[in-house]
């Protein structure tokens, strides 16, 4: 009986550890080719973080579409600060139970990864690029609704 | 006949007129840049034309609530110090509107500038008519004028939001120092993360 129990615990332990986990780069590029390479996948990617207030307010029509839109793989690219990692950034993916791909980008060569994203981003977030065979569409706002990010996607990958 | 034709010239002139009050295009390098004349929270209006013996101006747009513009505060109160007796005048705007971001309104603008200390013109953009002009986009974006108010450098402070002193890049530095000795800044322009500007909606 002991064992089970601490079977369990281990079992919940591991889960625990295991949501809470998300990819760290340094560098958009390895980003790009680690999580954003499959030709066969259209991805919708949102550049956010947890301190930019229109882009949390955006963020459920993201979740929405991920679970959704069949078409598309929502990979939500978090521009948290390093340092907030685990006080702020896993405790509030946690708290909103997100389900949707989170990375973090802690990549600051910003002159070199943001003309690469699209040449005219001048950096403000949120901030939204959808990849389809390599070609890439790429908007600097904010989606007001489900409705509204569904139906621009849809637009763009069909 | 006359009529369709200028129904038609109306109707281009309305288009035309509506689309440059919505998006004017942004500055770019070489661009004469509008003075203003804006409010700052000591209660006194501020211009460009107010410093007639000014080398330049170095116009950064940022705010209270955005957690990039308040890591960089200190190094906006230490650049306008610095720059200030060699002729170098930073004013800074607060392009937001209050009633998108609670936190940017002109009494907490008056309360951070007295808790911060700032040695600057803390300007609030009253009506959003300025920050469209420049094209800024973000908080916080800084903008180098001359003394003629042409534009020299558009982006970012430095490289380093994190740390001020792990900086390898002063890219506003630099530029100011490029101005100085009559050379073109390299680079002219650099990117960077920011909050978006909130607009009234």
């Amino acid at each position: 009986m002991k064992y089970y129990i601490f079977f369990a615990v281990m079992f919940l332990f591991s889960v625990q550890i295991q949501a809470q986990k998300i990819a760290v780069y340094d560098n958009y590029a390895a980003l790009e080719k680690a999580v954003l390479s499959d030709t066969n996948t259209t991805y919708v990617v949102n550049f956010w973080a947890t301190w930019c207030a229109p882009c949390v307010k955006e963020l459920p029509h993201f979740e929405q579409l991920n679970a959704e839109n069949k078409k598309v793989k929502v990979v939500l690219v978090s521009l948290d600060f390093k340092n907030q990692y685990e006080a702020k950034l896993l405790p509030f993916l946690k708290k909103k139970a997100i389900k949707s791909e989170v990375v973090l980008l802690t990549d600051k060569d910003y002159n070199t990864w943001l003309p690469t994203v699209d040449k005219d981003w001048s950096g403000s977030i949120p901030a939204t690029l959808i990849i389809k065979n390599g070609k890439k569409v790429f908007v600097e706002k904010m989606f007001a609704s489900y409705e509204e990010l569904n139906q621009y996607v849809n637009s763009n990958i069909n | 006949m006359k009529k369709i034709a200028s129904l038609l010239l109306f109707a281009a002139f309305v288009v035309t007129t509506a689309f440059t009050i919505n998006a004017p295009t942004p500055y770019k390098i070489g661009d004469t840049a509008t003075d203003f004349k804006l409010k700052s929270v000591d209660g006194k209006t501020y211009s460009m034309s107010d410093y007639k013996s000014a080398k330049g101006f170095i116009v950064v747009f940022t705010c209270n609530h955005c957690p990039f513009a308040v890591k960089y505060e200190d190094r906006i109160n230490d650049l306008a110090k610095k720059y200030k007796s060699k002729g170098y005048i930073l004013l800074a705007i607060n392009p937001n509107d209050p009633a998108v971001q609670a936190e940017d309104s002109f009494e907490l603008m008056k309360v951070r500038a007295k808790e911060k200390g700032f040695a600057f013109p803390y300007l609030f953009d009253e009506g959003q008519k300025i920050y469209p002009q420049y094209g800024a986009t973000k908080t916080p974006h800084a903008f180098l004028l001359d003394k003629n108010r042409v534009v020299k450098y558009i982006g970012a402070i430095d490289d380093n939001v994190d740390s001020a002193k792990d900086v390898k890049e002063k890219y506003l530095e630099n530029a100011i120092a490029a101005l100085e000795s009559g050379k073109t800044p390299s680079p002219e322009t650099t990117k960077a993360i920011g909050c978006t500007i909130k607009a009234k909606k």
